[in-house]
């Protein structure tokens, strides 16, 4: 059987989802952001809810997802995308509203706004992705990065001594009440990438149920900051990020979806 | 409809008016000496009463992002707080301006720099007009003297910042949101229930979807936002000006006072006036725009100007540009959250201006 | 003969020859080119069409969602 016989639209099983625009996307090769993003547009293609949600993107590498997804969009302060979508829902709590925001974003000059919204029981999806440093700006320390890990502003490594400890934010946030759903995902497999599309849907559904935050941690790779080719950073990723940050579910709902 | 009168306290009367503008959505954070408008806001239970969403947010900087996700939604959203608080919102308000989103912010100003005080003061004026973030934007700044007028100008600001797309700035001080005045309220108005179509309510098959940034990074671009923004503010100048005059007619004097201020020349003028000496107050109401051409017009006729302000003399600038070296213009005021008395502007009148007694 | 037959259709000029595909794929249907495209990166392609069963994997890992996948019941 030729290939040309096998590519028929009748026999098409899988495509890029319309809900992302024609734009390139402006990631490094092999970044984990594209993946989440096209993730984030099956689920909402899947649930048929373009015209019912808002993002709001972060000030980071992601501050231009607004160019990649097809839906109505905001462009936050940095580390104030959870106040901005605090702001969205409460005005109008019949729409889908969710965060995609960077570590730096999310887990030092926003921690305040992350750790309120989540104990405000905010009925929005959190989307955090975790690659351990700054990218936007060139690869520096973030509250992420492991210790030891060397960045353009920890190049003799990240010594806590001086420069503290890597946060966990996500088991942190698991700790609030007002956090429904708190899981760590990877997009760095097809195994990886299936749970992670679960669990994002799961976080979009559970809007529907207004019990407070879904909170989805992607831990993702650096490849231009951790200066590896991105098949090399997802197996350093693996040996390295996952042992500190652990995949998996941290607080599953008992009635959940 | 019968009239609705009430003694108020300026920061009530503003919650009461924004409750009745059909506010959508009021974000803040307490600090004296404006913290009844969100205590207002909560007791009189402004969700049940229109649906007004309140929300006390974590900082003040959370509640000017709040404010931010709301007004992209083309919904009437607004915060208050007081100089510090003003001061940690500078970097959101400059998205606002630089998004082009309709907003209300209402500083009840305090004495500075720093911690301060409590007390009253007009310090943050430069910092209401000339810009207070990072960027060139402006903001439409109305300046209250009264309860009355803290209550009208709510729903001024919130049809201004739609007319605009900016943030507009309610200027009131201590004095003015703490004192109780008798205030007629105007009729409860519908809230919105169709929005801006650039608002993000959620992208339909009918349209494009509609993105809400001050992000542009090919700087001709952002060149073109800005001279459409800058547009604005010279349109604002040419229909937006306020101001009182009271006795100006003949005024060989005049003094130059807003907000608390322009209440005690006003008394320093009849005293003048006893005296025999002709003086006038201009009272300008929008600090933005300037009322410069008016005071201009005034200054062939006029010996000197003073201006009267509870800071170190900041509106003093705006008058000398207005005039333009024609007549004489000097300051004076009271800092820290002191108030001067209107003995004290008269022999300021008599000592700078008029010269030698 | 294979039950499934697949194969995958890659959008060269969005593809950043990134590989990330290449170890996703069970039976090493993918390798990267040697030339590259308009943008100057080289692109994935089937070295061994043959070997693919349209299982998906590459489509859903790719970061940039190049990858179309087609699978037909033989």
């Amino acid at each position: 059987m030729e290939v040309t016989d096998i590519i028929k639209a009748e026999n098409l099983i899988y495509k890029r989802t319309p809900l992302l625009t024609e734009n390139i996307l402006s990631y490094c090769p092999g970044c984990g952001h594209g993946t989440v993003h096209r993730l984030i547009m099956e689920t909402i293609e899947e649930m048929g809810i373009q015209s019912q949600t808002i993002g709001v993107a972060p000030v980071g590498c992601s501050v231009l997802a607004y160019q990649f997804m097809d839906i109505d969009m905001q462009q936050a302060a940095h580390g104030r995308a959870p106040a901005v979508a605090t702001g969205i829902k409460r005005v109008m709590p019949e729409k889908f509203v969710f965060t995609y925001q960077g570590d730096g974003d999310l887990a030092a000059i926003g921690t305040a706004e992350t750790i309120h919204a989540c104990n405000r029981g905010e009925n929005i999806t959190i989307i955090f992705i975790n690659n351990g440093i700054y990218g936007m700006t060139g690869g520096q320390m973030a509250p992420t990065t492991l210790a030891g890990m060397v960045t353009s502003t920890s190049p003799y490594g990240r010594n806590t001594a001086m420069m503290g400890n890597p946060i966990k934010m996500t088991e942190l946030v698991a700790q609030l009440p007002g956090t429904y759903y708190v899981t760590r995902q990877a997009v760095h497999t097809p195994a990886a990438v299936r749970k992670c599309k679960k669990a994002i849907r799961k976080a979009f559904e559970n809007q529907k149920l207004n019990k407070g935050v879904s909170f989805v941690e992607v831990v993702s790779n650096c490849n231009s900051g951790w200066k590896m080719t991105p098949n090399q950073a997802n197996i350093w990723m693996e040996e390295n990020m996952f042992p500190f940050y652990p995949l998996g579910d941290i607080k599953v709902p008992e009635d959940s979806l | 409809m019968e009239r609705d009168f009430r003694l108020m306290k300026g920061n009530e009367a503003i919650a009461e008016a924004a409750i009745r503008a059909g506010a959508d959505a009021y974000y803040g954070y307490p600090i004296t000496p404006q913290s009844e408008i969100i205590e207002y806001l909560m007791a009189e239970k402004a969700y049940d009463r229109t649906g007004m969403v309140v929300l006390q947010a974590e900082s003040e900087i959370a509640a000017i992002n709040m404010v931010y996700g709301a007004a992209a939604c083309g919904r009437r959203a607004m915060t208050s707080s007081s100089s510090p608080g003003i001061s940690l919102k500078q970097e959101g308000i400059s998205y606002i301006a630089g998004a082009e989103l309709p907003c209300l912010i209402v500083n009840v100003v305090r004495g500075g720099p720093g911690l301060g005080t409590i007390q009253p003061s007009q310090s943050d004026y430069f910092q209401s007009t000339k810009g207070g973030g990072h960027g060139d934007y402006r903001l439409l700044v109305l300046a209250p003297a009264s309860v009355q007028e803290s209550s009208d100008f709510v729903e001024l600001a919130f049809d201004l910042a739609f007319k605009y797309r900016n943030p507009v700035l309610i200027l009131s001080d201590g004095v003015i949101g703490q004192m109780m005045e008798k205030v007629e309220l105007k009729p409860q108005r519908k809230r919105l229930t169709e929005y801006e179509n650039w608002s993000t309510t959620g992208k339909t098959p009918d349209r494009q979807r509609n993105i809400i940034t001050s992000l542009e990074l090919d700087a001709h671009k952002q060149e073109l936002i800005n001279i459409r923004i800058q547009a604005k503010y010279k349109r604002m100048q040419e229909e937006e000006v306020r101001y009182e005059k009271i006795l100006c007619d003949d005024a060989e004097y005049m003094i130059v006072a807003f907000g608390s201020s322009a209440r005690i020349c006003e008394k320093a003028v009849h005293v003048a006036r006893g005296k025999g000496i002709k003086v006038g107050l201009f009272r300008p109401i929008t600090l933005f725009p300037y009322p410069s051409k008016p005071i201009e017009e005034m200054a062939d006729k006029l010996k000197g100007i003073l201006t009267v302000e509870m800071n170190a003399g900041q509106m003093v600038e705006d008058v000398r540009l207005a005039v333009n070296g024609k007549v004489k213009v000097e300051y004076f005021g009271r800092l820290g959250g002191v108030i001067p008395s209107p003995s004290e502007v008269l022999n300021a009148l008599e000592e700078k201006i008029i010269g030698g007694k | 003969m294979a039950k499934v037959r697949g194969a995958i259709v890659i959008d060269i000029e969005r593809c950043k020859g990134c590989e990330v595909c290449i170890p996703s794929c069970p039976f090493e249907v993918i390798a990267i080119s040697k030339e590259v495209n308009g943008r100057g990166y080289p692109f994935a392609y089937m070295v061994k069409p043959e070997e693919c069963t349209g299982c998906a994997n590459c489509g859903i890992v790719c970061p940039d969602g190049v990858i179309s996948v087609y699978r037909v019941k033989v």
